[in-house]
C-alpha cells in the first residue's frame, strides 16, 4: 500500500516536472504565434527574444504560459497532448487504417514476437549444447560472453539491406534481427541456469546412476527456469528495440520505428512521443506478461 | 568448388583439434583455455573467407574477412575520425554524466525510504523500455552534432545505473547496521565507511551494463541525424552505397570499442572490489 | 536479584526495572519482554540463557538502544541507553563476525577508531594490542576471507575491544562455531574477562557455556519474554575447562536446567 502511495507520487512527480518544463521549452515557439496573433510581447523585438532563455521569456510573458500546453508542434508537448493522440490513434481509429498505431504497433510486434521465437528456440539448443559439450563450451561460450559487450545492433541496417538484395524483405529481415539480439541473452542466461545445480545435487543423481537425459530432464532443466526467465525479460526488450531500430534504414512506412523517424522529418513531434510511448506500453506489456507467465511456472513448480 | 570443400575439411580439423585440446590432458590450463575459443575463432575467419570466395559471393552480401580487413586497413583515418566522433565525444562523455547523475540522484534517494520505495519500481520499469526511441527527439533538440547522441545516451545510462545504485546502497545486512549504530556512526561515516563499499559490486554492476548501452545509443542516434562523421553514419551511408566492405569494418571497430570499454570497467572493477567472492581467484 | 538496596549505587552498571516491549507486527502485537527486572554490576560476567523467542537478544539489544523499550526503565552507566551508547559506552558482538570483507582485520578493528575520531598513532597502538589480546597479532594484515570462523569471531571481538568500552555485549557470539573452536574460546574469553575487568552481557543456547563462563545466569522463558529465574554461580573465579566435570559444575547445570524446565511449565 505504501508502496503504491509511493510509486503514485513519483509519477506524479514526474509528471509535473514534465508540465513545468513545457514551458521554457516551447515559450519561443508560443510566442512568435502570438506576436502573429496580435498580442503584446515583451519583449517585442523578435531578435532579442531569441537571445533570451526559455525562463525568462516566461516569466515576462505570464500570459502564454497555458498557449505552452496547446501548441500544434511544440518542442515538447504535454502530457495530456501525448494521451490525447495515443487515444485517437489507438481506441478512435480503425486498426486497419494507417494513422492507427495498433497497426503499426502490430506490424513491430509480429516482427519482434517471431524473432523473439526463433532467438529464444536457438538459444536455449545452443545452451543446452554448451553445457553437454566441453569442446562447445570452450569454443562458443567465451564468443557468447564477448558478444554481450558489443553493440551488435549495428549489424541491423545491413541486415535489412543484406537480405533485400537476395529477394526477403517485410517481417523476417526484422525478425532476424530481433533474434539475433536476444539470441545471446537467453544462451548466456540459460547457460547459468543449466549449471546451476550444485554437486550435492548432481551427485544425489549419480547415485541414482541417472542418465545425462535424466539428469537434464529433472535436474538441470528445472534448475535453470529462474535464469531463463529472467534472461527472457531482457531478449524480449532487446527484440522490440531491434525491430524498431530494423525499420529506420529502409524507409519503411508502417512500425513503431517508422513512426518515429516519419515524425523526426516531418517534426510531428506529439506523433513521436506517442509512437515512444506506444513502443513503451508494447514493452511494458511484453515484460509484465513474461513476469506473469514466470510467476505462474514457479508457482507451479514451488519456487515462488 | 575445391575452396568449399577445403573449408569444410578445415572445419572439421579445426573442430577435432579444439576437442583434442578440451579433453586432453591440459584442458584446465590457461593457454588452452585461451587457445580454444582464438582456434574457433581463426577457423569460423579462415571458412568464411574460402566459402565467399568458392561460390563467389558478391560483395553486396558478404565481403570476405580479407577484403574487410584491407578496407580497415586502407580507411584508419576516417574509421579513427568516426571513433572519436562517435565513442569519445557522443558516448563517452554521455556515460560519464549519466553514471554520474544516476550516482548523485542514488545517493539522494537513498535518505528518503519514500523516495526509493517509489523511484525503484519506476527506474525498473523504464530501464526495460527501448528508451533509444528518445534519439529523433533529442536530435531536434540539441542539434545534429555529437551533443544529441550524449544526450541519448544519458538517457539510456541513467535509470540502469540508479537502480543498481539504489539497490546496492541497500545491500548491508541488518547486522552491519546494528554495528554502525552501536558505534554511534554519523549518516555520513556510515554511508563512507559502511554502505558505499558494500555497494561496489552493484555499481559496477551497472557501469558494465552501461558502458554496451552507451555504444548503442550513441551508434543508433545517428541513425537519426548526424554530421557527415561518426560510426553510425557510416554504417548507414554505407549500407545506402552497398560499400559493405566499410560497414564491416566500422562494425570491427564497434565490437574493439565494446571489448576494451567493457573490459576496461571490469578492471577496475576487478581491483576495487577484490574482497567479492566473485572476484576472488 | 535488585541488589540496589546493599549495592553502592557506583557499582550498577545496568538497571533495569519493570522493563516491556512489544513490538507491532501484522499479526497483532508479540510481547517480547514481560517486567523484566535486573541489575548488572560492575566487572559482572552475566549470561542470558533461554529458548528461543524468550526476549533473551531482544533485552541486550535493548541496553545497546538497538531497540526501544515501551515500558519501564532502563539505564546504563546511570543515563538512558540512547546517551551510553552516543557515549560509546559498549562493543557489542554478533553471532557471526561481521567484518568488512573489504578492509584487512587490522582495517576492521580500525573501524571504531576511525569512527571515533582517534589519531593515526593511537589506532595502530590499540590494534596492535586488541591483535595480541586475543591471540592474532601477525594477522593484521589478511582479509577476514583468508581466516577460519574462529580466527573471525576472535577479530570481531577485538574490534569490539578497541575501544574504551567497559561493558561487552555478546549475542551467541560461538553460536556458529564447532564445539572444539567454542572450548578454546571460552577459554580465551574467561582469560580475557579476567585481565581487562569488563562487565560482560552474554547471549547463549548453551547450558555448558552459561555455566562456564558466567558470574550469575538469568533464565528467561518465552510468551511473553521475561526473567524466570537468577542463578548466582558459585564456581571460583580461576576456570579450567576440566571444571565442567566437577560436581559443583554439574550442579549449576541442573539448577539451570531446572529453571528452563520451570519456565516451558508455567504456560
Amino acid at each position: 500500500m505504501k508502496q503504491i502511495m509511493a510509486v503514485l507520487t513519483v509519477v506524479a512527480t514526474l509528471i509535473g516536472l514534465w508540465y513545468l518544463a513545457c514551458i521554457p521549452m516551447n515559450m519561443q515557439g508560443v510566442l512568435v504565434e502570438a506576436e502573429r496573433a496580435g498580442a503584446e510581447v515583451a519583449p517585442p523585438d523578435a531578435a532579442a527574444r531569441r537571445e533570451m532563455g526559455g525562463v525568462s521569456l516566461a516569466l515576462r510573458n505570464g500570459f502564454a504560459v497555458p498557449a505552452t500546453w496547446a501548441q500544434e508542434r511544440p518542442r515538447l508537448p504535454a502530457p495530456h497532448q501525448v494521451a490525447v493522440e495515443l487515444w485517437d490513434t489507438t481506441v478512435l481509429k480503425k486498426i486497419t487504417s494507417k494513422r492507427s498505431l495498433v497497426y503499426h504497433g502490430w506490424v513491430t510486434l509480429s516482427a519482434t514476437l517471431l524473432g523473439f521465437g526463433i532467438g529464444t528456440v536457438l538459444g536455449v539448443l545452443l545452451a543446452v549444447g554448451i553445457v553437454h559439450s566441453r569442446v562447445m563450451d570452450m569454443s562458443v561460450m567465451p564468443w557468447a560472453i564477448v558478444s554481450q559487450t558489443i553493440p551488435i545492433i549495428a549489424l541491423a541496417p545491413m541486415i535489412i539491406v543484406v537480405l533485400y538484395s537476395v529477394g526477403v524483405q517485410g517481417i523476417i529481415p526484422k525478425a532476424v534481427i530481433s533474434a539475433y539480439l536476444s539470441f545471446f541473452p537467453v544462451v548466456v542466461g540459460m547457460v547459468k541456469g543449466l549449471r546451476s545445480p550444485d554437486a550435492m545435487q548432481l551427485d544425489l543423481l549419480r547415485t541414482y546412476s541417472a542418465s545425462k537425459g535424466e539428469t537434464f530432464w529433472k535436474l538441470r532443466l528445472p534448475a535453470s527456469m529462474p535464469y531463463l526467465f529472467a534472461s527472457l525479460k531482457i531478449g524480449i526488450a532487446a527484440s522490440l528495440v531491434g525491430a524498431i531500430v530494423g525499420e529506420l534504414p529502409t524507409g519503411a512506412v508502417s512500425g513503431l520505428g517508422a513512426r518515429l523517424l516519419a515524425g523526426s522529418y516531418y517534426g510531428q513531434t506529439v506523433q513521436i512521443w506517442s509512437a515512444l510511448f506506444g513502443a513503451a506500453i508494447l514493452a511494458a506489456c511484453l515484460v509484465g506478461l513474461l513476469g506473469l507467465i514466470e510467476k505462474t511456472v514457479l508457482k507451479r513448480m514451488g519456487m515462488a | 568448388m575445391t575452396l568449399v570443400a577445403f573449408a569444410l575439411v578445415l572445419w572439421g580439423f579445426g573442430w577435432w583439434l579444439n576437442t583434442r585440446l578440451a579433453e586432453g590432458p591440459h584442458s584446465d590450463t590457461r593457454a588452452v583455455r585461451l587457445a580454444i575459443p582464438l582456434i574457433f575463432g581463426a577457423t569460423v575467419l579462415i571458412v568464411w573467407e574460402l566459402v565467399v570466395r568458392g561460390l563467389n559471393v558478391p560483395l553486396v552480401i558478404l565481403p570476405a574477412p580479407s577484403l574487410i580487413a584491407a578496407r580497415f586497413a586502407g580507411s584508419l583515418p576516417i574509421l579513427w575520425a568516426d571513433f572519436v566522433q562517435t565513442f569519445v565525444k557522443g558516448a563517452l562523455s554521455g556515460y560519464l554524466i549519466g553514471c554520474g547523475a544516476a550516482f548523485l540522484m542514488a545517493v539522494a534517494v537513498d535518505r528518503s525510504d519514500f523516495l526509493r520505495l517509489g523511484l525503484l519500481p519506476v527506474g525498473n520499469f523504464v530501464a526495460a523500455l527501448p528508451i533509444v526511441g528518445t534519439a529523433p527527439i533529442l536530435v531536434m533538440w540539441f542539434g545534429f552534432d555529437w551533443q544529441s547522441k550524449a544526450a541519448v545516451v544519458v538517457v539510456m545510462v541513467f535509470f540502469p545505473m540508479l537502480v543498481n545504485t539504489v539497490a546496492g546502497l541497500r545491500e548491508t545486512t541488518a547486522m552491519q547496521r546494528d554495528l554502525m549504530e552501536t558505534y554511534a556512526a554519523s549518516y555520513w561515516q556510515s554511508f563512507f565507511k559502511l554502505r558505499l563499499p558494500a555497494a561496489m559490486p552493484f555499481i559496477f554492476n551497472g557501469l558494465k551494463i552501461s558502458t554496451t548501452l552507451a555504444l548503442i545509443g550513441a551508434i543508433v542516434a545517428e541513425f537519426f541525424g548526424s554530421p557527415t562523421l561518426g560510426m553510425g553514419f557510416r554504417i548507414s551511408t554505407s549500407v545506402g552505397q552497398l560499400a559493405l566492405d566499410m560497414v564491416w569494418a566500422e562494425i570491427v571497430v564497434a565490437a574493439l570499442a565494446g571489448t576494451l570499454f567493457y573490459g576496461l570497467v571490469a578492471l577496475i572493477e576487478h581491483h576495487v572490489t577484490f574482497w567479492h567472492p566473485s572476484q576472488r581467484r | 536479584m535488585n541488589g540496589t538496596g546493599q549495592q553502592p549505587e557506583l557499582s550498577s552498571v545496568v538497571s533495569a526495572k519493570g522493563l516491556d516491549l512489544t513490538f507491532q507486527t501484522n499479526d497483532g502485537p508479540v510481547h517480547a519482554l514481560k517486567d523484566v527486572n535486573l541489575e548488572i554490576n560492575k566487572g559482572d560476567f552475566v549470561s542470558f540463557i533461554g529458548p528461543s523467542g524468550c526476549g533473551k537478544t531482544t533485552f541486550l539489544r535493548c541496553i545497546a538502544a538497538l531497540e526501544t523499550p515501551t515500558g519501564g526503565s532502563l539505564t546504563v552507566n546511570g543515563m538512558t541507553p540512547d546517551e551510553a551508547r552516543r557515549k560509546r559506552a559498549y562493543g557489542y558482538v554478533f553471532q557471526a563476525a561481521g567484518l568488512y570483507p573489504w578492509r584487512t582485520i587490522a582495517k576492521n578493528i580500525k573501524l571504531p577508531l576511525e569512527i571515533m575520531g582517534y589519531s593515526r598513532q593511537e589506532q595502530d597502538e590499540r590494534v596492535r594490542k586488541v591483535l595480541e589480546l586475543v591471540d592474532l597479532a601477525g594477522f593484521g594484515g589478511k582479509f577476514p576471507w583468508q581466516l577460519s570462523g574462529g580466527m573471525q569471531q576472535r577479530a570481531s571481538i577485538a574490534r569490539a575491544l578497541a575501544f574504551d568500552a567497559d561493558i561487552l555485549l555478546m549475542d551467541e557470539p560461538f553460536g556458529a562455531l564447532d564445539e572444539i573452536v567454542r572450548d578454546h574460546l571460552n577459554e580465551q574469553l574467561l582469560a580475557l574477562w579476567a585481565r581487562t575487568g569488563k562487565t560482560i552481557g552474554f547471549v547463549t543456547h548453551s547450558i555448558p557455556e552459561a555455566v562456564y563462563l558466567s558470574t550469575r545466569i538469568v533464565v528467561m522463558s518465552p510468551r511473553p519474554g521475561r526473567i524466570t529465574d537468577v542463578i548466582e554461580s558459585p564456581l571460583p573465579k580461576e576456570r579450567p575447562l576440566d571444571i565442567r566435570d566437577s560436581a559443583e559444575f554439574i550442579e549449576v547445570a541442573h539448577r539451570v536446567r531446572e529453571g528452563l524446565r520451570a519456565g516451558h511449565a508455567d504456560e
